[in-house]
């Protein structure tokens, strides 16, 4: 267990207080209340930033409308249904063809042998050693003076990972700078679907960096494929596939990464 | 390194010194003579006299060799395999259940024990263990195929790149290419005595051809509006002599009966609301229709008029079976395939007849329809008795895609999207096992002819052959390239032919 996680682990073992359900529902009911009376009262600089926060949400919430109002709409009805041809017991299910695309896709390009081993960024640009690490000064009394160095870019740590005891804990590895997912695009179709990461295969700064899961421009990660629904010619489930990752992570605030096929 | 195993726990030690104390001891077969009387499984007629046996010797081997004997069957090459089934309840017949229940005291020798038993076929079907071809020649990927009745050596494909193909299985190798649809092949169908092959498309025609020649039989059949799902030919011992007939189904909810001599339409059978979505034409002149609206309806082929409307289904029907599917496919060719073929039109239609009755024998002379919906329940329903469903079998977790009767009639295979292929009986609609082993949908599923085994094909791109009598993966059949729409298993049993989106035709042999 993540050592963050002891409110679930809690609710998990003895389950919530009894008018939990009561107090969350009345707690959204009161929202709209309070939203509307900071609306009303707050000035100066709370009120913009408030106003901000608002404008945010708005955008989010007619995002959303706008999905749920696609979703009920009901198909329109499609004469020629695709353009790959299907059996007619297929043809009037819309499935994902997404993924299915995808997993074709991959299988052909898997036949090109030289494929295998480029990558989309060959290179990429050297981090000084003073730009990824942030000194930290610990220890109250004299004795223990010490410094510990925090990592200042974007890391992903395993899922099972436990902070060592805080005396040899040497790398900090900020929570707010954790990732567990990665939006990982597929090259030539365009897809990009959300996955989670399994793990740092190489980050191609420093063999410590990949211990460390540093996540940084032109990495290589494992990724988590097996909702994609791939399979090899076994007919066993795809799982894990290895993306490079595309962006300045630190910078963007989220990792986005191309699928290596 | 080595590693040292940890001493064994507390609750490991007390275990063995339990299991210690109380040695395993081999039962005894007891002495005793039991008189048992063979019953047959379907009607529970007496076959044979009342025989006395002692209990040491009655294993399944030794009653199959008494049983023939016993009718008279003691020439070797007349013995039919036999399958026994519990006397005491469900399920196979065993040994040590019967020794057990007379241990128990629950059987006595005083009574004789009705031992139900069913004739198996008298050929078997070894499994398909490998791929012999591979064939490319489509275009596009493969939508439906369908062997000969005559023989295992032609294959049928439709396609998605608007033509049907003829294969020659024996070779490998590609036989005639039928050219002339303008729109994807969705269905192709042989006539019971091999002599016509018809195929519907996505635009809107079904055509004929002749599978020896690779000839188109005059123009296209024109009259639905939109594309054809299914077809199924009139079966041989209903059709008047040189006039066969073909029902169509398809996308504009109507049901169209073409007379493939005359190249007209003779009936069209309209009614229902929905895509209809698959048909099928039965012994007794009933046509079967499972459509979209969610209605399964009977019809009456001679007089065009609706007979039943089977309403059970929640939503989409998307498949249904006859228990007499395969005799109606393979008409008179049984499994010797040409060879034992009759000569003249009256001896064909006998033969056919007689093939038809046997195959209802075992459920009392009628045919039983099993439907297959989006519903994911199935429903066993015995139209000419009743329009109440018999049973209802539930167990799939999503839709059910296909449904298919063993060539006996005594299994029902029901393939679905929840990636398992589940076994029911016939005869009440029982769920024997769940085929787990596809991590895909799975498509389509075929009985071997024998009824011993089962192919099925899912989108995870293998095909997997089933024992059914155990629930046991037989072979799994990798080599696909990619999903796999359609699978048939010959009406000999010689070879399985599947394709799929991979664009090449299989064909699997043992």
């Amino acid at each position: 267990m993540p050592q963050n996680e002891y409110i679930e682990r809690f609710t998990k073992q003895h389950g919530r207080r009894l008018d939990h359900e009561e107090r969350t529902r009345k707690r959204a009911a009161r929202e709209t209340h309070h939203a509307s009376d900071k609306a009303q009262n707050l000035r100066g600089l709370r009120a913009k930033l408030h106003q901000q926060k608002r404008h945010k949400e708005k955008i989010q919430m007619k995002k959303q409308i706008r999905q749920q109002e696609e979703k009920n709409v009901k198909g329109a009805e499609d004469a020629g249904p695709s353009t790959t041809p299907l059996p007619s017991y297929l043809l009037d299910r819309s499935n994902p063809t997404n993924a299915k695309a995808l997993s074709s896709a991959i299988k052909n390009k898997r036949a090109e042998k030289a494929a295998k081993f480029s990558v989309p960024l060959p290179k990429v640009r050297g981090i000084a050693e003073a730009e990824m690490f942030k000194v930290v000064k610990t220890g109250k009394k004299t004795a223990k003076k010490s410094w510990k160095r925090m990592i200042t870019k974007p890391t992903f740590v395993g899922p099972d990972f436990t902070r060592r005891p805080v005396k040899y804990e040497r790398f900090i590895r900020p929570m707010g700078l954790r990732y567990k997912k990665a939006n990982v695009t597929h090259p030539e179709l365009g897809v990009t679907v959300q996955l989670p990461i399994i793990s740092v295969k190489k980050n191609p700064q420093s063999p410590m960096y990949t211990q460390l899961g540093v996540l940084t421009k032109g990495t290589i990660v494992e990724v988590n494929v097996s909702e994609l629904g791939l399979v090899t010619a076994g007919g066993k489930v795809v799982w894990g596939r290895w993306a490079q990752i595309t962006n300045n992570t630190e910078n963007d605030g989220c990792v986005n990464a191309v699928l290596l096929v | 390194m080595t590693t040292v195993l940890p001493p064994p726990s507390k609750r490991q030690k007390r275990e063995d010194a339990e299991r210690a104390l109380h040695p395993i001891v081999q039962p005894t077969i007891p002495e005793g003579l039991q008189p048992i009387q063979f019953r047959d499984a379907d009607t529970g007629a007496p076959q044979g006299p009342v025989v006395t046996v002692s209990l040491a010797d009655l294993s399944a081997k030794n009653l199959s060799l008494l049983l023939n004997g016993l009718l008279g069957k003691t020439d070797p090459s007349d013995r039919l395999p036999y399958h026994f089934y519990s006397p005491l309840g469900d399920g196979e017949f065993s040994q040590e259940q019967v020794i057990k229940a007379y241990l128990e005291g629950k059987t006595s020798t005083e009574v004789s024990l009705n031992i139900p038993c069913r004739a198996e076929a008298v050929f078997k079907v070894k499994a398909v263990t490998r791929c012999s071809a591979s064939v490319t020649g489509h275009g596009e990927a493969i939508l439906a195929t369908a062997f000969s009745p005559a023989s295992s050596s032609r294959l049928a494909t439709g396609s998605g790149d608007k033509t049907a193909r003829i294969w020659d299985c024996d070779t490998g190798t590609p036989m005639h290419t039928l050219k002339g649809h303008t729109g994807w092949v969705l269905a192709v169908a042989w006539s019971p005595d091999g002599g016509m092959l018809a195929t519907g498309s996505m635009d809107n025609t079904v055509r004929l051809w002749d599978p020896e020649k690779g000839q188109p039989l005059g123009g296209p059949l024109k009259g639905h509006t939109k594309w054809i799902t299914s077809m199924s030919w009139e079966p041989y011992h209903l059709r008047e002599p040189g006039r066969p007939r073909l029902a169509s189904a398809s996308k504009d909810y109507t049901i169209r009966i073409w007379d493939a001599v005359g190249r007209q339409t003779d009936m069209a059978l309209t009614g229902h609301k929905g895509c209809v979505s698959c048909v099928k034409w039965g012994g007794t002149g009933w046509i079967y229709s499972a459509s979209h609206d969610r209605s399964v309806k009977v019809w009456d082929a001679t007089k065009g008029t609706l007979v039943h409307t089977l309403n059970a289904h929640a939503h989409w029907v998307n498949h249904l079976a006859l228990s007499t599917d395969f005799v109606l496919r393979t008409g008179f060719f049984d499994h010797n395939g040409k060879k034992d073929a009759p000569d003249t039109v009256d001896a064909k239609r006998r033969k056919a007849l007689e093939r038809y009755e046997a195959a209802t024998k075992g459920a009392g002379g009628v045919e039983r329809l099993v439907t297959a919906s989006d519903d994911c329940t199935m429903y066993l329903w015995e139209p000419s008795k009743s329009t109440k469903p018999l049973e209802r079998m539930v167990g799939h977790q999503k839709q059910v895609n296909h449904v298919t009767f063993s060539g006996d009639g005594v299994l029902v295979a029901s393939a679905g999207f929840d990636n398992h292929v589940k076994l029911w009986q016939a005869k009440d609609g029982k769920f024997l096992f769940t085929l787990r082993g596809h991590v895909g949908p799975v498509y389509q599923c075929a009985f071997s002819p024998d009824s011993r085994l089962l192919v099925s094909a899912s989108k995870d791109t293998t095909l997997k052959a089933w024992d059914v009598r155990t629930g046991k993966l037989a072979e799994n059949l990798p080599g696909h390239q990619d999903e796999v729409f359609a699978v048939d298993w010959a009406p000999d049993g010689q070879r399985v032919g599947s394709g799929g989106q991979d664009k090449a035709v299989r064909i699997w042999r043992n």
